[in-house]
């Protein structure tokens, strides 16, 4: 089987991070595929995943009685998706659904948390990564609020 | 590569012609959006007004007031007037009650102009928000129509919902040419829609533009253009290369009333295309 290494050590989200740790990385790494309308995972599931997005298109969604789902945003490929598998409780904020045919690479959340626990090196660049996702994602979500296109800006 | 293109200069020596509108009847009147529609219009004395991408209008509804409007036709057509305007007040929404047949008067063209004929030989990005896919429709028909003299050519166009989206035809058919990228996003969306939803922001990461060989147009409400240029500056693209597109009130539309002013600026006449660079002390000023 092809590894998983030369993929993840190319993505801008690990850009800098010790060969050392890449392979850390690899050992709870795994190849998924998920069809088109294909719910990923539902709100309250317990959050043991994140996804490194290969290919195709995924919605992050809220459900709402009487409107149905609300897309909060979509991430591609090159995108990181998912951190309430880094927190407790671990578990999904959002129901997340398969726009496109998509592949990604799946990375265990208990194994690496295992990992950090054991290499604090390894948990501080796994939370300094996440925790400027975390940022950019909170500016979107800010934004979004802002509603910039309404009638007063 | 700094500088606008400023027609004002060659209109001023004609200003007292500026300064008095011509009639135009309005040939079609069409319904884009919720809040938005379309009007083309022709000369009464069937003459051609040209204008370059970027430049506006003076629109006057008689009886009612006037208004600034960007031209969002094609360069090519000067014998038509092509505006896109979203009914916010009395005289948007006095225009939007006119019908084929009826008469506007027109001063202009206005205001410097997208740097097209300067950003040949680079990629070329256009970020829009909004109507503001108005202003820069011009600039499309140019690159387009001239294609060949462009590297990249990206349009990343942001809305709230699938049913703000402006032009949609002409942005479904520039997607299936193979030489222009066009990318369009959604603030939010309940189910059906399988383009993106997050901010037009999140999409200048991953455009495939090479940033310091790059010409960047944006336009659309002022909060979109900071955080445009924050993402682009994050790119590594130049600031001189970054064009923004201004709006404040006008009366004149020609440099002589100070309505429009902007700090030293004159929004209708060093403007409304100015480089982010010559702006870039006044933008987040507050009391601007
Ligand atoms: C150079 C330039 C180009 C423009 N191009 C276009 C265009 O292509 N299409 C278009 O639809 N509009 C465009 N505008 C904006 C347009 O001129 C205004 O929306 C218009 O003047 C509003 O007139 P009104 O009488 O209908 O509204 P008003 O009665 O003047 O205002 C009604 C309400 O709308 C708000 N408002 C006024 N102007 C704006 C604005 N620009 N943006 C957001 N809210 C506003 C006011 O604060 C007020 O609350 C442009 C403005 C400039 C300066
Ligand atoms: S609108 Fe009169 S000076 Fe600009």
């Amino acid at each position: 089987m092809q590894s998983l290494e030369p993929y993840l050590a190319e993505h801008p989200f690990l850009k800098g991070m010790d060969r050392r740790h890449i392979e850390l990385l690899v050992g709870c790494a795994s190849n998924v595929r998920f069809d088109e309308g294909q719910y990923i995972f539902r709100e309250g599931d317990e959050s043991n995943q994140f996804y490194f997005i290969r290919h195709g298109k995924l919605a992050l969604e809220i459900f709402c009685p009487h409107k149905g789902g609300i897309v909060v945003h979509t991430r591609t490929a090159g995108d990181v998706l998912g951190w309430s598998w880094l927190l407790p409780p671990h578990l999904r904020h959002f129901d997340c659904r398969a726009v496109d045919l998509t592949r990604a690479i799946a990375l265990d959340g208990t194994c690496l948390r295992e990992k950090c626990e054991q290499d604090h090196e390894l948990g501080y660049e796994i939370m300094r990564r996440f925790a400027h996702l975390m940022e950019s994602e909170l500016l979107e979500l800010r934004l979004q609020l802002l509603d910039i296109y309404g009638k007063n800006h | 590569m700094e500088k606008t293109t400023n027609i004002t200069a060659a209109v001023d020596s004609e200003s007292c012609g500026t300064m008095v509108p011509r009639p135009f009847i309005i040939e079609k009147i069409r319904k884009n959006t919720a809040d938005t529609f379309t009007i083309e219009l022709k000369a009464v004395d069937g003459g051609d007004l040209k204008f370059l991408p970027g430049q506006f209008n003076m629109l006057y509804v008689y009886g009612v007031g006037e208004i600034p409007i960007s031209i969002s036709g094609d360069p090519a057509r000067p014998n038509t007037q092509v505006h896109t305007t979203r009914v916010v007040g009395n005289v948007t929404r006095a225009l939007r009650r006119l019908e084929a047949g009826d008469t506007v008067g027109v001063r202009g063209p206005f205001g410097t102009a997208w740097p097209i004929k300067e950003a040949e030989g680079n990629d070329i990005i256009l970020i829009a928000g909004g109507i503001g896919l108005a202003p820069l429709r011009p600039a499309i028909y140019h690159i387009l129509e001239k294609r060949r003299k462009y590297g990249k050519a990206i349009l990343l166009y942001g809305t709230r919902t699938p049913a703000d989206i402006l032009y949609i035809k002409q942005l479904e058919q520039w997607r299936s040419r193979f030489d222009f990228e066009v990318d369009v996003t959604v603030d939010r969306d309940v189910e059906g829609w399988a383009g993106f939803v997050g901010v037009v922001t999140t999409l200048i990461p991953k455009a495939p533009f090479d940033p310091l060989n790059t010409i960047a147009l944006t336009c659309g409400p002022e909060v979109m253009m900071r955080f445009t240029v924050m993402a682009l500056q994050q790119r590594g693209v130049p600031t001189r290369n970054i064009y923004v597109s201004m709006e404040r009130n006008m009366k004149c539309g020609a440099g002589l009333c100070g309505h429009c002013q902007m700090g030293p600026k004159f929004v209708c006449k060093d403007g409304p295309v100015f480089t982010y660079e010559s702006l870039k002390d006044l933008f987040n000023k507050r009391e601007i």
